[in-house]
């Protein structure tokens, strides 16, 4: 027998010495399915108020929140820009070409590695879901999102939320990730930030030190 | 594979007691312990209160944890066939020595000589930085606590917040030595950028990372952490390769049980909402994250604990550390003084358990037993009982050897049982203890000072003497005569 399988029976021994008798395992999916879960599951919030909770939350965290109609995501993105003082951003593959403010370098990262995104100005994405409750953002690896990198070494992130994909609840929000569970997945939630030095929130320590979102209603 | 040396971190050196004792003295560390603690108590129980379900997430946390306690062997299978099926690779480890011999030999076999690390404890737990340095290869701690904990040479004293009982002068200190930094500044804004900087470059350039685990997900194979800094996303994403070691406590049934543990971790641990970052993968996914993907299921002492019914739900524990920031007994110590990786009030059940009993065994006594660690955890580990489960251990333990049996606390525990065992001989002592303390007894009703074996008890504190009537004596006078026939024998 090799090592690593010897490794594993001994340890697999050692637990089921501890458990006693196993059961088989419909039986042990049943008793998992009937474990109650009686937290709350749904929100019940109106559209507006979900909307003024998830931009209250973001802003706590220090985000920057603007609000557009879909007709004036690329205006209101160019506005944002000059705000921020920036020429263009970098993008995943997927990012609708209305999105690209005129007047602004937009460039496709995909493929780009870790020292030329650590060289772009910031990262233009859509996120899958978010969360009002909690403000948080929740982004995977599908077109107009791509991969974990892309919002992580930037220093600036601009994300687009459109109305219908901020949910209230956290359990709301894993009910839409069920089926894609398995892709790369992260919620951001702020501007990164520590407190290790004497409990002082810093905002910005290895991520992004600058988050602002789009939502559109 | 060639011999490995495996280093062990010098913990358990002492017993609670003594090492309480030293830090007491020490005024600047226990300030700081004292204000980090306040300030995360207050949010989280801001942030709690704001959950009208949190009971109700507590309970099914702990149901889902205590599950799948019960049937881990099943869920541990699960993950890995699943896990495996996405392209990770799962690796099981026995104790500290295996886990160290199967993480080097995947550093040997990619020739790495520096790795970056994300915090994790169960590192620690194993000495996996002593026994890689010992081995010629770099560890670098890139979570900004971690990092004043290893450049400045110390020990972890919380497992949320390791290095709070720095302040930002001493953690400057520490900076401007290590990252030959003379202009560093003291604010905290100052030294995260020097952190920022420092770490950078290494995040950019290490091709191989090791990180813990906060939870494993059966029912896909994949993994998630939890962190603020956005140091771990750049561990989890940036490198090649991603050795992940997490204890075999850690795999949860599905994937969707996280919307539980994702509103309890982060209030309870940090006072936020949502912790800044969470991150999930499942096995390798080409054109994002590493290349390779390893998960080495530690037992190390684990998998007996699940056999003591009573101390098991110490397993459920998520390491959230509220029950830390909560203990008055960690308040007034901070964390070196449990002399163990695991600090505080869990600390003190887990560390004696995971060492078989044999070593931490002054801790199931660093408690006073209040309750408030166990009210504030959010997968309701009855800290309190599993404590004195604990110290009923300890001391049948110690019974049963001979120099325990002739220990001083246990023949006069041994005595105290004779006395109280019957009424007659109760208060025959109370009249002897009567006419016995008056010479102690000082002007302000106290006794300040007992010879002999008593003398430890007035070492730390004063004791009431007794009254010149006991209870019992006064009971009989006002009571019970007039009840004697109904109380016959009650009260006896």
């Amino acid at each position: 027998m090799a090592d690593s399988d010897l490794q594993r029976s001994t340890v697999l021994a050692s637990i089921r010495m501890s458990l006693g008798q196993a059961q088989a395992s419909d039986a042990i999916d049943a008793e998992y399915a009937a474990i109650s879960r009686s937290y709350k599951l749904t929100g019940e919030l109106s559209v507006y108020a979900l909307l003024d909770l998830f931009e209250d939350r973001l802003l706590e965290y220090g985000a920057g929140v603007y609000r557009a109609s879909a007709a004036e995501i690329g205006a209101t993105i160019g506005s944002i820009l000059r705000r921020r003082g920036k020429s263009g951003l970098a993008m995943p593959a997927g990012v609708p070409m209305e999105w690209m403010a005129e007047g602004f370098t937009f460039v496709d990262a995909t493929g780009f590695d870790a020292y030329e995104l650590d060289k772009t100005e910031g990262i233009l994405s859509s996120c899958t879901v978010a969360i009002a409750e909690t403000g948080s953002l929740v982004l995977q690896n599908v077109a107009g999102q791509g991969a974990r990198v892309l919002s992580l070494v930037p220093d600036y992130h601009l994300c687009v939320v459109f109305a219908d994909q901020v949910v209230e609840t956290v359990p709301e929000a894993f009910e839409r990730l069920e089926n894609t569970s398995t892709l790369p997945t992260t919620f951001i939630s702020g501007p990164s930030a520590t407190a290790d030095i004497e409990m002082t929130r810093i905002k910005g320590v290895h991520g992004p030190r600058f988050l602002d979102v789009l939502i559109v209603v | 594979m060639s011999e490995v040396p495996v280093q062990h971190t010098q913990w358990n050196a002492l017993d609670f007691p003594d090492a309480a004792k030293v830090l007491l003295e020490d005024s600047q560390t226990r300030k700081n312990v004292q204000h980090a603690t306040n300030v995360i108590q207050g949010k989280r129980n801001k942030v709690v209160a704001e959950l009208p379900d949190w009971e109700d997430l507590r309970e099914a946390g702990a149901r889902v944890k205590a599950h799948t306690l019960r049937h881990l062997d099943y869920y541990l299978t699960k993950f890995e066939e699943n896990c495996v099926r996405a392209g990770g690779h799962v690796h099981w480890a026995s104790d500290a020595a295996e886990a160290n011999r199967i993480i080097l030999g995947l550093l040997r076999r990619h020739e790495a000589r520096e790795v970056i690390k994300i915090k994790t404890m169960t590192s620690e737990e194993i000495g996996l930085n002593a026994t890689l340095e010992a081995n010629g290869i770099r560890p670098i701690e890139t979570d900004l606590a971690e990092l004043i904990i290893q450049l400045g040479k110390d020990r972890p004293s919380h497992f949320v917040v390791p290095a709070l009982h720095k302040n930002r002068q001493q953690v400057r200190e520490i900076f401007q030595r290590e990252m030959h930094l003379p202009e560093l500044g003291d604010k905290p804004e100052d030294l995260a950028t020097a952190a920022r900087t420092y770490l950078r470059e290494k995040y950019l350039r290490i091709k191989v990372a090791i990180s813990g685990g906060n939870f494993l997900l059966a029912d896909t194979g994949g993994m998630c952490i939890v962190e603020s800094e956005g140091n771990g996303r750049m561990c989890l994403t940036l490198p090649d390769v991603l050795i992940s070691i997490v204890g075999i406590e850690k795999v949860i049934p599905s994937f969707r049980d996280l919307d539980i543990f994702l509103q309890t971790l982060p209030r309870s641990a940090t006072g936020e909402r949502m912790n800044p970052y969470n991150s999930t993968w499942t096995g390798v996914h080409p054109g994002d994250g590493p290349k390779e993907f390893h998960v080495v299921l530690l037992d190390n002492g684990r998998s007996p604990i699940l056999a003591d019914k009573e101390a098991r739900q110490t397993l459920q524990c998520i390491r959230c550390a509220a029950c830390l920031n909560v203990c008055p007994v960690y308040h007034q110590t901070g964390g070196h003084a449990y002399e163990s990786v695991y600090a505080g009030p869990i600390g003190a059940i887990l560390t004696p358990q995971l060492h078989s009993m044999e070593e931490g065994r002054s801790l199931p006594y660093a408690s006073s037993l209040c309750g408030a660690c166990y009210e504030v955890c959010p997968v309701k580990i009855n800290i309190p009982e599993v404590l004195i489960h604990l110290r009923g251990k300890v001391v049948r333990e110690d019974q049963a050897t001979l120099a325990g049996k002739f220990s001083l606390w246990n023949i006069g525990m041994q005595a105290a049982a004779f006395l109280f065992k019957d009424a007659g001989r109760l208060s025959m002592a109370e009249h002897m203890g009567l006419v016995g303390q008056k010479a102690l007894v000082s002007k302000n009703g106290f006794i300040e000072w007992m010879p002999g074996m008593l003398s430890g008890w007035t070492q730390t504190r004063d004791l009431k003497a007794m009254p010149a009537q006991s209870f019992r004596d006064w009971w009989a006078k006002e009571k019970a005569p007039h009840a004697k026939s109904a109380d016959d024998g009650g009260v006896r």
